[in-house]
């Protein structure tokens, strides 16, 4: 655990590059700084030959439902400050749509709740 | 109109926070319910070496590279809980921040044999007002288990839930998610009294 090394050089290594694929950008749009807000495919990957790699997989992978900014992060195998900075610029592109998630603050419905209870018990 | 589907996207997702000591079966936990996956996030390092790993002469690196476990429960298709396992060391409290905010509730997970490694966790969602139970975890089927003794070693409000679980176990794991939604439903409901009275 004190292994200074270790954490020092396996861990925050690969950063340098993996920012690469943000343009040296890491300053994500406020609505993806939530970890269950949804993103949704608006644009066809196949429509447009500038996106990059990483885009035009989270459009593939959001088009049948929308996934959550942490889904995607795990999907994409990338750390959540780069996959917030793809996100962005595919916002500001007009290629996906993002909704903030529902607040448990704003759920006074107990049927929800309810909902989700009885979902468990059947899994 | 069904509140589920009310929302813009039409999809609603809730988030469970799992926390506990370092060792005690958090990974275990997440992976019995949920296909788990490791969630990565950078921070910076001067924030998140304070107090912890001395960092002088490595300034120039700024940011390091954090790990969670992160597991999605599908419920219907339109209705998922995701569940997020803080990170076990303290240098990595702020994070804590991020996946607090919004969340339904929280699991501490205890090992009776080390309880006081539960004490940062109590605190910290006590003083955010994020619905938690303990969950005891059974390393040790034999062992008794005494919700009154964990309650006051922990210093629990009466309504705290305490219950056992089995980690490893889908079923036990399933009731303790189970446990958790209901008395968060509680405390909504009691906040909503307490708002309409007030």
């Amino acid at each position: 655990m004190t292994d200074r090394a270790s954490w020092y050089d396996e861990q925050a290594g690969p950063l340098v590059r993996l920012y690469a694929l943000t343009r040296g950008r890491a300053r994500p749009s406020p609505v993806l700084l939530d970890l269950l807000s949804l993103v949704t495919a608006e644009g066809d990957p196949a429509r447009d030959p500038m996106l990059s790699p990483e885009q035009a997989a989270v459009l593939t992978l959001c088009r049948i439902r929308p996934r959550s900014v942490a889904d995607l992060a795990a999907d994409l195998d990338l750390p959540l400050g780069v996959t917030r900075v793809i996100l962005t610029d595919l916002l500001d592109y007009g290629h996906i749509r993002v909704t903030r998630p529902v607040r448990p603050t704003a759920l006074p419905d107990e049927r929800l709740l309810q909902e989700v209870i009885d979902g468990l018990r059947a899994l | 109109m069904d509140y589920a589907r009310s929302d813009r996207a039409g999809f609603v997702a809730l988030k469970i926070l799992v926390a506990g000591g370092f060792g005690v079966g958090k990974t275990t936990l997440v992976g019995a319910v949920s296909e788990i996956r490791p969630l990565r996030t950078e921070e910076a390092m001067t924030t998140a070496g304070v107090g912890v790993d001395r960092i002088e002469g490595i300034e120039s690196k700024s940011t390091t590279t954090v790990a969670m476990d992160f597991g999605r429960i599908s419920l219907r298709e339109d209705l998922a809980l995701y569940l997020f396992g803080t990170p076990g060391q303290d240098r990595f409290w702020f994070l804590w921040d991020e996946l607090a905010q919004g969340a339904l509730g929280a699991i501490v997970l205890a090992d009776t044999r080390r309880l006081a490694d539960c004490f940062p966790a109590v605190d910290y969602f006590e003083r955010r007002e994020v619905p938690f139970l303990i969950a005891v975890n059974h390393f040790d089927r034999a062992r008794r288990f005494e919700a009154e003794h964990v309650a006051h070693a922990l210093d629990l409000d009466p309504d705290t839930p305490v219950i056992s679980c089995d980690a490893r176990e889908r079923a036990s794991v399933k009731e303790v998610l189970i446990a958790l939604v209901e008395h968060a439903g509680r405390r909504h409901a009691g906040r909503a009294t307490a708002s309409a009275a007030g």
